[in-house]
């Protein structure tokens, strides 16, 4: 004997009219069969039969309104040959929660202590930079050629990796960072696509599920809103929705934030949009020794990296260890600058910005520490932490717009953290909240810039 | 009333005799095969019922998409598959899991959001994957799984590997914008991938021809140069048939290969969709006349591979088979509160 249920047409319906039988008593019926119809307020549903038998009663009759869920609407005698084992079929008792709340989920929803301390911890072991090996040469490279360096060690290294994007091959890359890489790996490895980036992004992330490594440039990050799509909901969410089973080793990177004169759709900074996804790490390397060394590190990490480059970075030359595997670990700060005056936190081209804000503020008497944020995700906010502990002031700088920015989310993790140490509310110089704009002086008024560091310094100094 | 009588037993009658015009009395298959398919489809099937079943008992949450109707689609082009085949799809995507070998268990389980199910019961109906099967999802996102599978015969092409990717969408992400960039890159890289366009006639309650200009979605890959059929996507042989032909011309190097495969979806795009945007009579009229298990029901019976022992022994062993998944998946406990962190980021 089975009983039939009235049955939910969505998870928030709680009862409905029984508008409508299909069978009689002593009918038989088949899975499939449609037994009777039910109606909301909102729609009006065919009820199939799932269990088989001979109808034996009618328990609700046609045209009863408020009907519960889950109430026994029909009962079936059992037919000879029914497979089912008898408690597989639905217990008229069983009075199933149409919404049920299972004790454990409460827990965690209600009490966001305890959910945040089930949230993994920081590594234990600190991450530090690689020990520079005695003998090791220091030489001049630009970031640009920092990157290729990364790629093609990497390429040569690992055969399943290879680079993908619009004019990285015969171009050798619309800003030059692919140089030499067809020649030395050739087509099947270094692809140039059309402009399609919502389409090859999902080719990449795709080629990477499958096991591969791929390197999708995009020839700026603002062109990659065409596939954040793929960056968010295919990269970054895949390992967990599959509960761990589909791994997405992939890096998307290209020069992030604004150049010079191209206007508001050309220049944006990124990071705070990606920095904001669980699933993705984000990395936006100042110098060229941590392009370098960051780059290898994202294309070696099994999971999906965002890689913000700078353009106005790429044709700047700094001190890279030659001849040797380097390697920088993600999710690690980097003090840039000592100073127990004021704390200046900053990523990519910004980090330049506070160094040159240093100097200026140093003749005024102003030590400033600069931390270098290289990572955004996760971010290193230990180290922000203990500069502001040891110089009581904070000022955060960037790119991006204000509002729900990095600096915000720097400012918050501190005030949680270290509000006891605080001697001034932070400040964050940002983009002024407007769409770039093109003519020379209203672009430089809407970016931040070195005065606009220094005034917010001694701002936080109380110094005028 | 007269939908009371078209159980599976019912149908066997009516449609015995007289048939549906179109069944060869011989046929491409061997006896084994055909009572295979049919196992199979009558398993997604009484599955898909279940499923319906336990979400109207409020065992399933938000979004639920039934595959009954469509069921020789999944099945036919899986026994056209190779051992290594990916297959790919979007959020109508119980029926593929079954025919790939995952354990329906694991399928209802993540259903129900159980620790027992295929992602651990954090991806539910939407997302669930097998890399095991190669199986890659299950996808929210419309349109998404064309150019991810193109991703996947990417990478068969970069290894060189002979594998060739299935990508499955319906006649409703035949309109974005990402299947013809990814069109457009697998003909250029001649990538092995079969485009399965699963047009089922109604793109949630939109119908083909208010949404599309150009209704035979076979022919949207004339300007990409790639070939593409048409087929009776009821007719689980015809399947099979057009999807071997095109997963060789994939593996003979040539580039992707668009099948349309015309079936029609039973119930409403999702639980919660009454299906006001079209008629009863316009159901029941598919059912009785195209209806995929029926049809092969009818094969079966036209070469007198249909005894009574065989067909029920099958019947019971389906139901056999759903029912135990049913109750493993109301069984199976909820993920523990500590799975909430796993899964973000992998160390290898």
């Amino acid at each position: 004997m089975t009983d039939i249920l009235m049955p939910a047409l969505s998870p928030t319906m709680e009862e409905g009219t029984l508008a409508k039988w299909h069978v009689k008593v002593g009918d038989t019926i088949r899975s499939g069969d449609v037994i009777a119809e039910i109606e909301t307020d909102k729609a009006t549903m065919e009820v199939e039969a799932v269990d088989e038998g001979v109808v034996e009663a009618i328990l609700v009759p046609e045209g009863t309104e408020e009907v519960k869920v889950n109430t026994a609407i029909a009962r079936l005698a059992g037919e000879g040959g029914a497979a089912a084992p008898a408690k597989a079929a639905p217990e008229p008792e069983a009075a199933v929660d149409p919404n049920p709340q299972p004790a454990s989920r409460a827990e965690a929803k209600g009490d966001p202590v305890r959910a945040a301390a089930a949230a993994p911890a920081a590594p234990a072991v600190a991450l530090k930079d690689p020990e520079l090996p005695e003998g090791v040469n220091l030489v001049k490279v630009t970031v640009r050629d920092a990157l290729r360096d990364a790629m093609a060690e990497e390429m040569r290294a690992n055969p399943d990796v290879f680079l993908m994007g619009e004019e990285v091959a015969q171009y050798q890359g619309a800003y030059k960072v692919s140089r030499g890489l067809l020649d030395e790996f050739g087509p099947k490895r270094v692809i140039d696509t059309p402009i399609t980036e919502h389409g090859f992004a999902g080719i990449g992330v795709g080629a990477a599920m499958a096991g591969l490594k791929p390197i999708v440039e995009f020839m700026t990050f603002n062109f990659a809103m065409q596939a954040i799509d793929h960056i968010i909901n295919s990269a970054a969410k895949t390992l967990y929705m599959s509960g761990g089973q589909i791994k997405t080793s992939i890096v998307f990177r290209g020069p992030n934030g604004a150049a010079a004169r191209v206007g508001a759709q050309h220049s944006q900074d990124y990071g705070a949009w990606y920095a904001h996804v669980p699933g993705l790490k984000v990395l936006a390397p100042y110098d060229a020794a941590d392009a370098k060394g960051l780059l290898k590190a994202a294309i070696r990490d099994p999971n999906p990296v965002v890689f913000l480059e700078h353009e106005m970075l790429y044709g700047q030359e700094f001190d890279v260890p030659e001849g040797i595997d380097w390697v920088v670990p993600i999710g690690k700060a980097k003090v840039r600058r000592e100073g127990t005056g004021v704390t200046l936190v900053a990523y990519s081209r910004m980090v330049g910005f506070c160094l040159q804000a240093a100097e200026v503020l140093a003749a005024d008497g102003i030590e400033a520490e600069v931390v270098d944020l290289r990572t955004l995700r996760p971010m290193d906010i230990g180290t922000v932490v203990e500069s502001v502990k040891k110089t009581n002031r904070l000022v955060t700088v960037e790119e991006g717009w204000g509002p729900m920015g990095v600096g915000a989310e720097v400012c918050a993790k501190v005030t949680e953290l270290a509000f006891d140490y605080l001697d001034a509310p932070p400040l964050r110089v940002c983009q002024e909240d407007v769409p770039l704009p093109y003519a020379a002086n209203l672009e430089l008024l809407s970016m931040p810039s070195v005065e606009r560091i220094v005034a917010a310094a001694k701002a936080v100094s109380y110094r005028g | 009333m007269a939908r009371a009588q078209t159980g599976t037993a019912g149908r066997r009658k009516a449609n015995g005799a007289e048939g549906q015009g179109k069944a060869p009395a011989t046929v491409a298959a061997t006896k084994e095969d055909l009572l295979e398919y049919y196992r199979q489809m009558l398993l997604i099937r009484r599955f898909e019922e279940r499923a319906g079943q336990l979400y109207g008992m409020g065992l399933i949450g938000g979004f639920c998409h039934l595959y009954i109707g469509q069921e020789a689609i999944a099945v036919g082009c899986e026994a056209a598959k190779r051992p290594g085949d990916q297959m790919i799809t979007g959020y109508r995507d119980h029926g593929h899991m079954l025919v790939c070998g995952m354990d329906p268990r694991e399928v209802m389980a993540e259903l129900t959001g159980r620790s027992g199910g295929s992602s651990k019961g954090k991806g539910g109906s939407m997302h669930m994957f097998s890399t095991e099967a190669a199986f890659y999802g299950g996808h929210g996102i419309v349109g998404a799984q064309v150019s991810l599978g193109t991703g996947l015969a990417f990478a068969n092409a970069y290894r060189g590997d002979g594998k060739v990717c299935f990508a499955y969408y319906g006649d409703g992400a035949a309109n974005q914008g990402q299947v013809y960039e990814s069109f457009n890159m697998a003909q250029v890289w001649k990538l092995p991938v079969v485009y399965c366009i699963e047009n089922n006639e109604y793109a949630m309650g939109t119908a083909i021809d208010r949404s599309s200009s150009e209704t035979k979605l076979h022919k949207r890959g004339i300007s990409f140069n790639i070939p593409g059929e048409e087929v009776d996507g009821m007719d689980v042989l015809a399947v099979k048939a057009a999807a071997e032909r095109a997963a060789e011309h994939c593996r003979s190097g040539k580039g992707p290969y668009i099948l349309e495969l015309k079936t029609y979806r039973y119930r409403g795009h999702s639980m919660s969709d009454p299906a006001k945007y079209r008629t009863r009579e316009e159901v029941d009229e598919v059912r009785k006349t195209r209806d995929p298990i029926d049809h092969i029901e009818d094969l079966l019976e036209k070469n007198g591979w249909a005894d009574e022992a065989t067909m029920k022994a099958i019947d019971a062993d389906v139901k056999r088979i759903v029912a135990d998944a049913a109750e493993f998946a109301r069984t199976s406990p909820e993920p523990d509160p500590s799975e909430l962190y796993t899964d973000v980021y992998t160390e290898a």
